[in-house]
């Protein structure tokens, strides 16, 4: 951005102020997520920075944090690490089982929503959709709803919505609820809760592709013989996977990082991260929740990466210059 | 073509009529889009929307009294606009059998509950009145007045009156910070206006932020747009970056940055601004509620104030200034305008997003910093699921008019993500 040649002087002084304050802007974005990873390697228990750690010497640094992610829930921390310890920590850690948790219910969660969102928003996309506006706000409101409100509801219907595990139906689903066949509690729940919260981004961003997407080539495609389902897998998939990847991006996101939901509707098998992160923080909190902040900080960074990518492949395939 | 457009009517090969066709043909195209999205409207439709209105019906039914007292349902069904300050003998039987009952099926702890709400100290009331029950001899008006003189209050017969219906506006009446008092509802007192408070007190932190994050993203925006791609590209993953680390890791770092022994208070002693023994309080109050949310949701702004500004084009501004404005004119009377579809894209979608905001009021805010969200959430965990889910709905007609207010300015489809 390049002043022009008529400016005063005081625009220029004006100007490089105005940088200025944009630098500082950035800086308030992006310190806060980067003062984390330096503070996760402090040998002390403290949330600041130490005098040895500002004098950059070693011994103020440790990997103490990241070792108790390990350690925390492991039944025999101190035998030495053979491949058993790694076996015990695998399967007992406190850390490691929020993080599969986490995985499998952002996992399934996706699955769902994006399924549902991606074939929804091929309907939305079309011309002919009757009461497409009203259907769109209503789509995308668990995006605007207060989280505190949904979970509150689901909250007091989970708790109803049960199938008693000694009939013949609750049998089957029981394998789903949880010990008293009821959603609350159950991963299925969780599960549930978090498909409609990252619904409206996989609509949002499906949409979004879609209304570049040239519908002739559906007619294209048929008159050249080819059947729907050749058509939607052939012709129009390839063409809007990008959107649907970072639209399921975002909701397995939306998931992962979701606690307010988890903590109403979620018992104690289903701990995850975020929700583990929340008591940390209410109750002892310790360096160890800035190890696990460190390591999603990496994880978004490489999602976000992914994303990008994918925005600017979006945009060559439909022919818009990338910006 | 032209010997079909001398025919009076239009006809398929078919020979039906041309119209006819159409509209069957457009049927079906209408019925095939609808059939998409079908199964994802019934999953919200049973997963999203019946909890919701679950949660509604719960904000006007509460039969915590109204099952455990039909002797004086019956009564009260039976005698309307009875003298409150004066209830008969009859009342009070029934009463006293109702509370005889209650400490049999041991219901005392529901039902007072229920009374509590309008009429505070009820529980124990209840506690008391039910454990003597049984030894109460007629008359039982003067029996049950001398265990405790507080069931002669015409207040609490109202609120009993009142609760033996399992339907009731009441929570919302308390909600809104109504009183049950000897003649009927009455405005509280001005120190009694918590819940009211709090919306208002909600509402104005989320117009604080939102005006604090439009101030903050106003410029960076700007300068993402006018940057070459390059440059610019470069910017945005700082503004993105933030958008997609997880929310519980930003407010962990404010709380290392702001809290008494945080980085922030450490560095500005030891620059000597601030003395060792008067550190700042920024965090546990509204201060580290109101930065906290300010860093989370200035994505929010940044993001569609920067669409609106890329498509300004430059021309404008340099046509003004030939046309001998001055640089503020050209902003104000030129730029600034240009930008109003984004600043109220924006601002909507902040105050909107701001107003329910839950987890960092709670992590960062103490006891001064918290909103209507996180009292919502208290009453969820002292079992005041009624008061909770009434308190839930006004918030939710406050977020339903401002979605309402963004779909008719912006449109919801315009909504955009990165």
């Amino acid at each position: 951005m390049a002043l022009p040649t008529y400016a005063s002087p005081l625009e220029k002084v004006w100007h490089y102020t105005y940088l200025v304050i944009c630098g500082l802007i950035f800086i308030f974005l992006i310190a806060p997520i980067l003062v984390v990873i330096p503070l996760s390697f402090n040998a002390e228990p403290y949330f600041t920075f130490t005098e040895k750690m500002l004098t950059f010497d070693p011994e103020g640094y440790s990997l103490r944090w990241y070792d108790t992610l390990l350690t925390l829930g492991h039944p025999a921390a101190e035998t030495p690490r053979d491949s058993t310890w790694w076996a015990l920590a695998w399967e007992n850690s406190t850390w490691i089982q929020a993080a599969k948790n986490s995985f499998w219910v952002g996992l399934w969660a996706t699955i769902l929503a994006t399924t549902l969102g991606t074939i929804a928003a091929l309907g939305l996309s079309r011309p002919e959709m009757p009461g497409r506006r009203l259907i769109m706000a209503l789509l995308i409101s668990p995006m605007i709803v207060p989280i505190i409100i949904i979970a509150v509801g689901m909250s007091f219907f989970y708790a109803q919505a049960c199938i008693p595990p000694d009939t013949a139906l609750g049998s089957v689903a029981g394998l789903f609820l949880s010990n008293k066949g009821c959603l609350v509690n159950s991963h299925l729940g969780v599960i549930i809760a978090h498909a409609v919260l990252g619904i409206p981004f996989v609509i949002i961003t499906v949409t979004a592709t879609l209304s570049g997407f040239d519908q002739s080539l559906i007619r294209a495609a048929h008159s050249l013989g080819a059947n729907p389902r050749v058509t939607f897998f052939k012709v129009v998939m390839p063409l809007i996977l990008p959107g649907i990847i970072s639209g399921a991006l975002f909701a397995f996101v939306t998931s992962f990082d979701e606690v307010v939901a988890v903590l109403f509707i979620a018992g104690p098998e289903q701990q995850t991260i975020p929700r583990q992160m929340f008591n940390g923080i209410r109750e002892a909190i310790s360096p160890a929740i800035l190890a696990v902040a460190t390591i999603l900080v990496i994880v978004s960074v490489l999602l976000l990466a992914t994303v990008e990518l994918l925005r600017r492949r979006s945009e060559r395939l439909r022919g818009v210059t990338p910006r | 073509m032209s010997e079909a457009a001398t025919t009076a009517m239009l006809t398929t090969a078919d020979g039906r009529p041309l119209k006819e066709a159409l509209a069957t043909a457009q049927a079906r195209a209408r019925r095939k889009a609808f059939l998409l999205v079908l199964p994802l409207l019934l999953f919200v439709l049973l997963t999203f929307l019946i909890p919701i209105g679950y949660m509604l019906k719960r904000s006007v039914e509460h039969d915590g009294f109204s099952a455990s007292a039909p002797e004086l349902d019956a009564w009260f069904a039976a005698n309307p606009g009875f003298d409150y300050a004066n209830p008969p003998e009859a009342a009070y039987a029934a009463l006293v059998k109702d509370l005889a009952r209650m400490q049999v099926e041991k219901s005392t702890g529901i039902a007072g509950t229920r009374i509590n709400y309008t009429v505070p100290g009820s529980i124990s009331l209840f506690k008391g009145g039910a454990r003597a029950a049984k030894d109460l001899v007629p008359p039982y008006k003067e029996a049950l007045l001398a265990v405790d003189a507080a069931w002669g209050e015409p207040r609490l017969w109202r609120g009993m009156e009142s609760a033996s219906s399992k339907y009731t506006t009441e929570f919302y009446k308390v909600a809104s910070d109504r009183k049950l008092t000897d003649d009927g509802w009455a405005q509280g007192g001005d120190k009694e206006r918590i819940y009211l408070y709090l919306f208002f007190k909600t509402f104005l932190v989320s117009g604080i932020i939102t005006v604090i994050c439009l101030l903050l993203a106003f410029p960076i925006a700007h300068l993402l747009a006018v940057l070459p791609m390059s440059k610019s590209s470069l910017l945005m993953i700082m503004v993105l970056l933030p958008f997609w680390t997880s929310l519980l890791v930003r407010t962990t770092s404010w709380i290392a940055l702001l809290q008494e022994q945080g980085i922030l208070n450490n560095l500005l002693v030891w620059m000597g601004i601030i003395s060792d023994d008067s550190r700042l309080p920024m965090m546990y109050n509204m201060t580290g509620t109101i930065v906290a949310m300010t860093h989370v949701l200035l994505p929010f702004m940044v993001l569609p104030l920067y669409s609106v500004m890329r498509v300004i084009p430059p021309s404008y501004a340099r046509a003004a200034r030939s046309l001998g404005a001055t640089s503020w004119t050209t902003f104000r009377r030129v730029y600034l305008p240009q930008t109003l579809p984004g600043i109220a894209a924006g601002s909507l979608l902040v105050f909107i997003l701001a107003v329910g905001y839950y987890i960092t009021p709670a992590l960062v805010g103490g006891a001064d910093g918290q909103l209507i969200s996180n009292l919502i959430s208290f009453h969820m965990s002292k079992s005041n699921w009624s008061l909770a889910a009434a308190l839930a709905a006004m918030l939710l007609a406050a977020i339903l008019l401002l979605y309402w207010l963004y779909d008719r300015l912006i449109g919801i489809d315009r909504l955009k993500l990165g």
